[in-house]
């Protein structure tokens, strides 16, 4: 499952994406994000309960203000590049 | 002095209720269970005799998660001969699925609403809008009903359920009309431009003292969330086996702009007031299906 956390407003859309198929729940993402943004959370996937990363719900509505000191770095985020799975990415579209 | 009466008409109040589906027997069947989902605006419940839906519920979530639970298994409970002990793994979800007191099991509204509008409508079901009464998410699921793509909304409760609520109470419409009311004009008017519901409130206020008239102020905020939500279900893959969940998809003013600027129609509506299931329920519906199977695996199945 993709989950897709963002937002969108006059100047664009920008979305951090984690795949939580991909996910191992390893937490080097949570290390490495300077705003503690993200977590480890329990997913149930296909029955089973899956500790997963996701970014946590008191920055889920306020990802325009906690991500925008890494957005211009698109794919090379810290927590893009943490994740030895591929498992996050980041977007941005300009509108 | 001479008291003018005061408008007492609660506008925003929608109808709760409970069915039961009596043609059908729980006696003798072993897989009975519950799925409740306590909304920020409504507490859903539905009970189910191995995976077919028996019974459901719905009513107003109050201040209180535990007490909104209670109320809502009370209400489903009531007209099947059925006891709280007769069930036998129910799960909790929704906004406050972690003060379910009488569930087995939390899990996110996300897997049960992808589950019970695979229920509801039949495996095809690939998209779900669902609008809840403060958030809205977009879904895009298989053909098992497994999420494979998921969004929220990032802001407040703008073109949800408790938005329309505010608008109904501010335009004097019953909120069970206020969909008819927002088609009830001769030209689309432009969106509304705030996306805050207090602001978009501000702004309807200032529009109807331009001259607008209630139906077009409607229309326009109508049109504004509409938009909203195409943008969500198109981030997570529109298909055309589409449908709308939650307490806004009885809303036929936003489902039929929705429609209209995706170029997609919803699969057909179930007639939910003459004994149908009711697409406002798919999150507990899909909650006592999961309840089935986890059910099923605790007994080594």
């Amino acid at each position: 499952m993709i989950i897709h956390y963002g937002y969108t407003d006059g100047s664009g859309e920008y979305y951090i994406c984690i795949d939580s198929d991909m996910c191992d729940g390893c937490g080097k993402c949570v290390d490495q994000c300077p705003q503690s943004a993200l977590g480890i959370v329990t997913e149930m996937i296909d029955l089973e309960d899956k500790k997963v990363a996701a970014v946590m719900e008191e920055h889920r509505k306020k990802i325009k203000y906690t991500c925008s000191r890494c957005k211009p770095e698109l794919n090379k985020t810290p927590c893009v590049s943490a994740c030895v799975n591929g498992a996050i990415h980041c977007s941005w579209k300009a509108s | 002095m001479k008291e003018t009466p005061k408008d007492t008409k609660e506008y925003w109040r929608w109808q709760e209720y409970h069915r039961v589906l009596s043609d059908k027997s729980w006696k003798g069947k072993e897989a009975i269970t519950a799925g409740v989902d306590v909304g920020s605006v409504g507490s859903k419940a539905a009970i189910m005799i191995d995976g077919e839906m028996y019974a459901w519920a719905v009513t107003r979530t109050g201040s209180n998660s535990p007490e909104s639970a209670k109320k809502v298994m009370n209400m489903v409970l009531e007209g099947t001969d059925l006891q709280q002990s007769d069930i036998k793994y129910t799960v909790g979800t929704g906004y406050g699925r972690v003060n379910v007191p009488m569930a087995n099991k939390a899990i996110t509204e996300i897997a049960c609403h992808a589950k019970g509008a695979n229920y509801i409508w039949g495996s095809s079901v690939r998209t779900i809008l669902d609008v809840g009464g403060q958030d809205i998410k977009a879904i895009h699921c298989d053909e098992t009903g497994r999420v494979t793509s998921f969004l929220m909304n990032d802001k407040c409760a703008a073109g949800t359920g408790r938005g329309m609520e505010v608008f109904a109470d501010l335009l004097q419409i019953p909120i069970e009309e206020i969909g008819k009311a927002s088609l009830n004009i001769d030209e689309e008017p432009p969106p509304v431009s705030c996306t805050c519901v207090a602001f978009a409130k501000t702004e309807a206020i200032g529009l109807l003292r331009k001259g607008w008239s209630k139906e077009k102020v409607l229309a326009a905020y109508t049109r504004a969330m509409a938009v909203r939500m195409a943008n969500l279900v198109n981030r997570v893959g529109l298909e055309r086996e589409f449908v709308v969940t939650g307490g806004q998809s009885k809303n036929t003013g936003i489902v039929s702009r929705v429609e209209n600027i995706l170029g997609v129609k919803t699969l057909p509506m179930p007639n939910w007031r003459e004994g149908g299931l009711d697409p406002m329920v798919a999150g507990a519906t899909g909650a006592a299906l999961l309840a089935k199977a986890l059910y099923l695996k605790s007994l080594g199945n």
